[in-house]
């Protein structure tokens, strides 16, 4: 890379994670580039280091940052590793991976997955030559799926295994088979930033950067989530409860302080004589927030529910006093079920579904009667104190969506706030009573982790 | 500007690991930069990667005083950065009781009445210093617009007795556990480190540094099992300082290699929940041995 095409590529980096969701100032730009003046460009992993160091700001965005660095900062120009030791078909080079993961070499990972991309991953009209200089008309690109088709790297677990093995303790075989597990995800990996970087040099980075790099966590939509991602989101929602603890807990502790009880001060006066050496502090009233949720556990909105339910179950740890009650049909408190299931968080949803009462006859959602239940059968549930939150899309079926429910829990509730996982934009669109309940209480779009994390932080009262 | 304290990222990893402290890549290098750059460097990550430990290091390798600032809910200023010794102002006054208002006044408000807390003893430390700000995320928002004033200029005001300027730029690090997201103005005035588990070679080295006498075998078995156990999806995952702690308590117990029996025994020092503990025996099929 030559002096000027440096401050060009580190603007288009820039630019590119911006459009990825991670702000980056002007001024972190130039601190990059200070940072790459005091380092040089010899090694790419401390490059790699710097940048992330002065244009990161939080932890998750690393897995992005480091997507778009390996696109605008490649190893390699062209095909990857030495020409001499690369495997010439599939059942060498499952050979060879077998080898790589069982060492867990993790360059001769790398380069296995170079030589897979380069083998199997081409698709389209590329040259007779093979390098790519051939006809650049219709769609052409190298792919990680079929490359990943053709080595099927998850069918060598028990190779690998057998290739590890070298006690027969049961104990010794659940260790080697998480490990090659984790190893095989990883192979995966390369493979697909591999295909990644080569499709970016025909392509161009931009246009790989835009479409290829999945994005933040955060900006992951609940109901959409695949299941890496949910494992991903499991992740982030322990510190978010904390937070949330954090919070409400300061909150309570400025609360008692300060306020001086003026009738018990002058009384104390008396013994020095009617001057206040020793004021009096107004006692703290234990004021402890409660927490009601309702969420809807319909088919419609499963991975939202799976992930309430996570974050329920977070703020169950953290606090006392929250009761949780489930819907589909009807409505059922589950409360304990909660507490009970913090060992398997994925289990959770379908023995709330199972052993809880929420259906009548199918999985499609009732609100009418789900709420009509819940103001009937729970009237201790909300008080002059609790917080309620509703969970759900407010996708009626077609049937009542029963407002004066919802008004009779917000009356005798201090606060109700009703959280979508719609977008705003199609909501009261066909069966959606989003609309008419966003009239009678405050009803957000709540779509991903940092919208919740903003809804959090920034909504539940003290 | 001052004289760097490092003259390259090898340079940095090598004191650094005469301080008893190993470095990977990205530490070393953000260390380095902070260093060039004259950033505070702001380091998160989970409980035990080694955050504080590595302020420590940097202060034993670069021979400076380290001055740590514990950050806590309701600090304030007068804990952070100075405070006037009231009772032995009192005393003075006490003492010298028929001098006018102005002497006493001048004499009571000087240096001798002056608490440093450690923002101002870092500041005013003429040697190399290393502050070390612990736990940020746990300080209220108001402490960060004074930290962001002082780490800003280097420099504090006591209204009685004027501005003090550092001589000589500390090395500031800032810790977080991330329970709290720190403002944008702090973070925009920081490098910043995120500082993850580490790859199982470097923990291995770590661990043999720690834990003399440990045999190279069972050091591998114990990064083996830990590294599994980071891979399943545990309440609180094991971090270095538990590492370490498990081959501490293994080479107690006198094991010489890792069987069900043992690693059942001893599982508690890695593993803090009834729940992670119930989800790795069951994972790592300890219950085979039992039943």
């Amino acid at each position: 890379m030559t002096g000027s095409a440096l401050p060009e590529r580190l603007v288009e980096f820039v630019g590119s994670l911006r459009d990825h969701g991670i702000p980056v100032g002007p001024g972190e730009t130039v601190d990059a580039a200070a940072a790459v003046a005091a380092l040089g460009l010899a090694d790419r992993e401390q490059l790699r280091a710097a940048l992330a160091a002065t244009v990161l700001r939080r932890s998750g965005q690393r897995a992005t940052f480091d997507a778009l660095f390996d696109l605008y900062f490649p190893v390699a120009v062209g095909a990857a590793g030495a020409a001499a030791d690369q495997p010439r078909d599939a059942t060498e080079l499952r050979d060879a991976l077998v080898a790589a993961l069982a060492a867990g070499d993790e360059d001769r990972l790398r380069a296995l997955a170079a030589a897979a991309v380069e083998q199997f991953g081409r698709y389209g009209s590329f040259g007779e030559g093979g390098s790519g200089g051939g006809g650049a008309n219709g769609m052409r690109g190298w792919s990680a799926y079929q490359a990943l088709d053709r080595v099927r790297p998850e069918a060598l677990l028990n190779r690998v295994l057998a290739a590890i093995r070298t006690d027969e303790s049961a104990f010794g075989e659940a260790i080697a088979r998480t490990e090659a597990r984790s190893r095989i995800t990883r192979y995966r990996e390369a493979v697909q930033a591999e295909a990644r970087r080569r499709t970016a040099e025909l392509r161009g980075r931009d246009r790989i950067a835009r479409y290829a790099v999945p994005p933040q966590t955060d900006l992951v939509g609940f109901t959409t989530a695949s299941r890496a991602q949910l494992a991903e989101l499991r992740r982030t929602i322990q510190p978010l409860s904390r937070k949330l603890a954090t919070r409400l807990a300061s909150r309570r502790r400025r609360a008692r302080r300060g306020q001086i009880d003026l009738r018990r001060t002058l009384r104390r006066s008396l013994a020095t004589g009617g001057v206040p050496m020793r004021p009096a502090l107004r006692d703290r009233r234990p004021g402890r927030p409660e927490l009601v949720l309702l969420c809807d556990m319909s088919g419609s909105v499963a991975g939202f529910a799976q992930f309430t339910l996570l974050l329920v179950q977070a703020l169950s740890d953290q606090f006392s006093k929250i009761r949780s009650f489930a819907f589909v049909e009807l409505t059922d408190e589950i409360t304990g079920l909660i507490a009970a299931g913090s060992a398997d968080p994925e289990g959770l949803a379908r023995r709330i579904l199972t052993q809880a009462k929420l259906t009548r006859w199918g999985m499609s959602s009732d609100y009418g009667g789900s709420l009509a239940s819940f103001a009937d059968g729970w009237p201790d549930a909300v008080g002059p104190r609790t917080s309620v939150l509703i969970l759900g899309d407010g996708r009626t079926n077609g049937g009542d969506p029963n407002l004066d429910a919802v008004r009779r829990i917000a009356e005798r509730a201090k606060h109700v706030h009703w959280l979508n996982p719609e977008a705003r934009t199609s909501w009261g669109t066909g069966d959606s009573a989003a609309l008419e309940y966003a009239r009678v209480v405050p009803m957000h779009e709540c779509r991903n982790l940092r919208q919740l994390t903003r809804l959090v932080t920034e909504l539940l009262p003290g | 500007m001052q004289e760097p304290l490092f003259g390259s990222v090898d340079e940095v990893a090598e004191r650094l690991a005469g301080a008893g402290y190993l470095a990977s890549t990205a530490v070393a290098t953000t260390v380095f930069l902070a260093d060039r750059l004259g950033k505070p460097l702001l380091v998160e990550g989970p409980a035990g990667v080694g955050k504080t430990e590595l302020a420590r290091a940097l202060a034993a390798a670069t021979g400076s005083e380290l001055v740590r600032l514990q950050c806590y809910e309701g600090i304030d200023e007068a804990r952070a950065l100075y405070e006037w010794n009231h009772a032995k102002q009192l005393l003075r006054i006490t003492a010298g009781r028929d001098e006018g208002w102005e002497q006493a006044r001048d004499e009571v408000f000087s240096e001798e009445f002056l608490l440093p807390r450690p923002l101002l003893k870092a500041i005013r430390n003429p040697d190399p210093t290393v502050l070390l700000i612990d736990e940020t995320d746990k300080a209220d928002v108001e402490v960060e617009g004074l930290l962001l004033e002082v780490l800003g200029d280097f420099q504090v005001t006591v209204p009685e007795l004027g501005t003090i300027t550092a001589q000589r730029r500390p090395f500031v690090l800032l810790t977080s556990n991330a329970t709290r997201e720190l403002s944008e103005a702090l973070k925009r005035r920081c490098l910043f480190l995120h500082l993850d588990f580490p790859s199982p070679e470097l923990e291995r080295d770590i661990v043999t540094l720690k834990v003399p006498g440990l045999d190279a075998r069972l050091a591998d078995s114990v990064i083996r099992v830990v590294g599994a156990l980071r891979t399943m999806e545990l309440r609180k995952a094991p971090s270095i300082a538990e590492t370490v702690d498990w081959a501490r308590t293994l080479l107690a117990l006198g094991a010489d290699t890792l069987d069900e029996q043992v690693v059942e025994t001893s599982l508690g020092v890695i593993l803090k929940y009834q729940s992670d503990h119930r989800k790795a025996a069951d994972e790592l099929r300890l219950d085979t041995l039992l039943s």
